[in-house]
């Protein structure tokens, strides 16, 4: 695990956790100050997989830059796509015909719902549970196969266009979400049963890498790492876009702000998405599938922000327009960034075999965080 | 509270803050010598509590920077947004990472994009380029011939 210890002096040594390892899931670099087993600082070094995506943005044209953002946080790639439809459509006031509105939700939240079974899977794996990894990509599989289907890719699907979707579902698209549903449904029970209520499971989260409402709000955290700590933060509840003002559903919560209320938190959000799906696809109205828009979107001159929640938190986009086909200036406010910067923070003093339960319910995705 | 009354209270406790015209949400200049203070009191006085700085960038207009402090309540939910423009050749502002902890991390983003020195940061590295980059890629003007592709 460790790949090289440095003795620092005064009995403190320094330990470097990556950037190759297996319970950063990508490249992330901490280098961590411990003093016996307890942690004393935790310093990201970042940038392994920088890319620049804003610059790139720059010179890309409002119809295109919106699939470079698939590559930011690739497990919510169509809701980061979501974000930057929104903001054109905003905009340049396009109209989104409903069934594009009810398509998008119901892959927002299949998007949410795989983000989520990866996430559980993989943090289990990581503190050394590895019959959930395997459980959660069975199920996940499923909607892989349901997005393959409709967007003709598994992980970085690109199905958004400003003004509606891409292509129309695929026939068997309402049946097997159904299907699907109905049988995530049971398997959910099974999660519970496996990894819940496991004692030796919940030594291991409670009371782990706790983070106070204060702390939570003052670090800019968002999403479910927020909402375990008791922040009302839920974009789909504040500020609803599409059709979220239309369905029913818990903004999940809990007030320990420690490792296991996190994990809570994102167990019942899957529950909730699944209720969201469960109103909306019987109900897909027919129509067009895209607005009416202009070969060549040129948005005014102007500031323009929108907000969407991801499976990690609020993703919000900046853009500065000068009235011309790309944007002058493009600002991904990502979720993971924020949430990372707490984790110097709520992991001193704690046990260095710890933190790898921080870094998996604070749910890191290293593309998120670099651009 | 609607725009108006926002931009009246943050007037009243803040004259040097004047506000500008359009954009979705309350837009406010400030000089960078008052950004601090303002800040201060904006994230102190009760009625507005700005607790919440949910985006901080900054955006080379070639003449100038503009740093943009997005700032929220997460009581009152009210947004004001504001700007601060500072010289391109000799660019820098107070931090606000002691009010907003967010902010440490993103000051030291802005910093190695944009050369945007921050006056009080306690730990102002790179972040994400190589310690050695020379440039700040963020900028108009930078060139990069090897990495960078112009369409």
């Amino acid at each position: 695990m460790l790949q090289d210890v440095i003795e620092a002096g005064n009995g403190d040594m320094i330990v470097n956790v990556g950037p190759q390892h297996p319970a950063t899931h990508g490249v992330l670099h901490l280098v961590i100050t411990i003093h016996g087993e307890t942690i004393k600082k935790v310093e990201p070094h970042l940038g392994y997989i920088h890319r620049s995506i804003e610059k790139m943005c720059e010179s890309l044209t409002y119809r295109q830059f919106i699939y470079v953002t698939s590559r930011m946080d690739y497990l919510s790639s169509h809701i980061n796509n979501h974000a930057c439809a929104l903001l054109t459509e905003k905009a340049l006031q396009i109209e989104v015909p409903e069934r594009a509105q009810y398509i998008r939700v119901i892959m927002d939240e299949l998007t949410r719902l795989a983000s989520h079974q990866l996430w559980w899977g993989a943090m289990a794996m990581d503190i050394g549970a590895l019959t959930p990894f395997f459980l959660a990509f069975r199920e996940r599989e499923m909607i892989n196969d349901i997005m393959e289907e409709t967007c003709g890719a598994r992980l970085t699907m690109n199905y958004m266009v400003p003004g509606g979707v891409m292509f129309d579902i695929h026939p068997n698209f309402v049946q097997k979400v159904k299907e699907f549903n109905a049988h995530f449904k049971q398997k959910i029970d099974e999660y519970d049963e496996l990894l819940t209520g496991n004692i030796i499971f919940q030594n291991r989260m409670k009371g782990v890498g706790v983070l106070s409402k204060e702390d939570a709000i003052s670090f800019g955290c968002t999403g479910p790492t927020a909402r375990a700590s008791g922040v009302s933060c839920d974009i789909r509840k504040l500020f609803p876009y599409e059709v979220y003002d239309k369905v029913s559903f818990k903004e999940c919560m809990a007030t320990e702000g420690d490792s296991f209320a996190r994990y809570v938190v994102r167990l019942e959000e899957m529950k909730e998405s699944m209720r969201i799906i469960d109103q909306l696809i019987d109900n897909i109205p027919e129509g067009e599938i895209q607005g009416k828009t202009k070969a060549v979107l040129k948005p005014p001159k102007g500031e323009f922000y929108t907000r969407v929640e991801t499976a990690r938190g609020e993703l919000g986009v900046y853009v500065v327009s000068e009235g011309a086909t790309t944007p002058y200036r493009i600002k991904f406010r990502s979720p993971g960034f924020s949430n990372l910067s707490a984790l110097d923070h709520i992991a001193r003093g704690q046990k260095l075999g710890d933190l790898v339960a921080m870094m998996g319910t604070l749910d890191l995705v290293i593309p998120d965080i670099d651009r | 509270m609607t725009r108006e009354e926002l931009q009246s209270r943050i007037s009243e406790i803040a004259p040097m803050a004047t506000a500008i015209e359009g954009g979705e949400w309350l837009n406010m200049d400030v000089a960078p010598a008052d950004w601090k203070n303002v800040a201060k009191l904006v994230r102190h006085t009760a009625g507005l509590d700005m607790d919440y700085l949910f985006c901080l960038t900054c955006v080379d207009w070639k003449t100038h920077l503009t740093m943009v402090y997005h700032l929220t309540s997460t009581t009152h939910r009210q947004t004001v947004v504001f700007k601060v423009k500072l010289d391109r050749e000799k660019a820098e502002v107070d931090t606000v990472c002691d009010i907003w902890r967010t902010a440490e991390f993103h000051e030291r983003e802005v910093f190695e994009l944009f050369g945007v020195d921050f006056k009080g940061h306690p730990d102002l590295r790179k972040l994400i380029l190589p310690d050695d980059w020379q440039g700040f890629p963020l900028r108009k003007d930078y060139e990069d011939p090897i990495n960078m592709i112009k369409l």
